[in-house]
């Protein structure tokens, strides 16, 4: 269990990036964070494994106060996968990113030719082990990146913005292998904008505006909030659009995040006898 | 005589073991607003690359076939003489962004090309005017939120005078609302005159003020029309690109429930205007 209690930062005193932030977050949990651009998410993150340190405020993580942890100690409960990987690749083969992570914590040859392979699979790098990340398109490279970190199954995984530059496809895939380790009791964090992958996948939204924590509960009562939408810059996925539009003509149809599978079935009722 | 012309262009680059882009062919007429969109890893990013000519005088390998961009063949101009013909602009605008202020990031281009010094301050001027950062023009890149960076970036390519805009994913980083401002720039240069070639995921976002979607898939190009003509088409779910949700609605109450709303509609609005048309 990691504890956030009135967490200030500021960088170099210029600024305040996170103005008194308090939070708690259970194991096995599946958390989104979002806001607008300069909210605070990614120095938010940035704390959990100790990459900043709070100027006041405490974290504690299963009840010590992580200012006694090196990050190197937090790093082996905590994976962050930063936003632009390029400040996180540094070998020639993308096969290497994945074995160097794995490498450091110790696992045996036979754990991380293992892991390499299932986690390259899964994420649709493959074909792609021997390539050096440099040459492969930027949608690739943050895969490396998250592959590096996924592949040692920490405790807990803090992800900023995993699904830039992804296709369908690969965020479904993303989006499985997360509920995944999930499932294997793994906490999962991520920050992201993306409005349709946090309704179909996370339970848990945290919104943030200038710094500071305006909502914290389920999903689906946090993004149908006007206020926090506005507030964290986001805009209302289409078929939430479609059924509030809907909403002011046939009252049945409920105008509140909605899966495509039920605005379907709502519009099959509502046009049922054509 | 098009703009834009790739003929049976394949691309290879130095190091790779498979071709990037392959016989690729493609034509785009001045004043079109054109989606380049597919998987993640499928060409884009090179494609974009061809039409300033990074690709090949940058991004060296095999090439067969040729890119005619505004008549120049890009074999044999440099990316220096396209530069006034095609400007990019690219994911990250950190990356982009070299100088200390706004200003001097708008003149740095044109100043480069040696334009009159009395011409760059006219164009500073309008260039800040038309992206609506006046209120950024003393601002330190470094200061500014990622979306008013990716609007600094954009007015630096502007300043440079292209006929065609090229962006690649210039709003992935930025939140929907900030990605909003920047896309509704890009619509209205399209309807000033501007070409633009824009490379992005999000087809909820783009796919309205679209004239054109090119759907690629392994270094080809497996579709090219109309955004209604191509979103609707199995090929988008087979190659697993992120078709509009209302897209995606019309297509199962059509094909699940033999429900024919008579359009396809492209947002959500859209949508429940068709299921309201349908119902009265």
């Amino acid at each position: 269990m990691i504890m956030m209690e009135d967490v200030h930062f500021a960088y170099d005193g210029l600024y305040t990036a996170l103005q008194g932030v308090s939070l708690q977050i259970d194991d096995s949990e599946r958390i989104a964070i979002m806001g607008s651009n300069g909210a605070g998410k990614t120095t938010l993150v940035k704390h959990l494994n100790g990459l900043l340190r709070p100027n006041s405020g405490r974290i504690i993580f299963d009840g010590v106060d992580i200012k006694h942890y090196s990050v190197a100690e937090l790093a082996r409960e905590i994976g962050l996968v930063m936003q632009n990987p390029d400040h996180q690749l540094f070998l020639d083969s993308v096969e290497k990113e994945v074995v160097f992570g794995l490498k450091q914590l110790g696992f045996s040859e036979d754990e991380i030719k293992e892991r390499t392979e299932r986690t390259l699979a899964s994420l649709g790098l493959a074909g792609l082990s021997e390539r050096s990340p440099f040459t492969l398109s930027g949608g690739e490279r943050k895969r490396v990146a998250l592959a590096s970190v996924l592949a040692t199954e920490p405790r807990i995984l803090a992800l900023d913005e995993p699904t830039i530059g992804q296709d369908a496809r690969q965020k479904e895939k993303l989006a499985e292998m997360l509920m995944g380790l999930n499932e294997k009791g793994r906490t999962v964090i991520v920050v992201t904008h993306d409005i349709e992958f946090v309704i179909e996948n996370f339970p848990r939204t945290i919104a943030m505006a200038n710094g500071n924590i305006i909502a914290d509960g389920p999903t689906n009562s946090v993004l149908s909030n006007d206020k926090v939408i506005k507030k964290c810059s986001l805009t209302a996925p289409q078929l939430t659009q479609a059924a509030r539009s809907l909403h002011e003509i046939y009252p049945k149809v409920q105008e509140r995040l909605t899966l495509l599978s039920e605005l379907e079935n709502e519009i099959v009722r509502v046009l049922g006898g054509v | 005589m098009p703009l834009v012309e790739l003929n049976d262009f394949s691309f290879k680059y130095y190091g790779a073991e498979s071709l990037a882009l392959k016989k690729i062919d493609l034509t785009i007429e001045e004043g079109e607003y054109v989606v380049i969109t597919g998987p993640s890893g499928c060409g884009k990013t090179t494609l974009c690359r061809t039409i300033n000519a990074l690709v090949p005088q940058f991004h060296r390998g095999y090439i067969s076939g040729n890119v005619i961009i505004d008549g120049k063949n890009t074999r044999e101009h440099t990316v220096a003489e396209l530069s006034s013909i095609a400007g990019l602009v690219f994911q990250e605008p950190e990356n982009q962004l070299v100088t200390l202020n706004v200003e001097k990031e708008i003149a740095f281009g044109p100043e480069n090309l040696g334009v009159e010094p009395s011409e760059i301050r006219r164009r500073v001027e309008e260039i800040i005017q038309l992206l609506d950062i006046e209120h950024l023009r003393e601002k330190h890149p470094h200061e500014m939120s990622g979306g008013e960076q990716q609007r600094v970036a954009m007015a630096a390519t502007l300043a440079l005078k292209p006929k065609i805009l090229v962006a690649d994913e210039p709003t992935s980083n930025l939140d929907p609302q900030s990605a909003e401002v920047i896309l509704d720039i890009i619509s209205s240069l399209n309807k000033r005159d501007m070409t633009v070639i824009l490379v992005e995921h999000r087809l909820d976002l783009v796919s309205k003020d679209a004239s054109r979607i090119v759907l690629m898939d392994k270094g080809r190009i497996v579709a090219d029309g109309p955004p209604r003509e191509i979103l609707a088409q199995d090929i988008c779910q087979e190659i697993g690109i992120g078709v509009p949700k209302a897209t995606l609605v019309y297509k199962r109450l059509k094909e699940q429930h033999g429900i024919d709303l008579g359009s396809i509609p492209l947002t959500g609005d859209e949508l429940a205007g068709l299921v309201k048309e349908a119902s009265s």
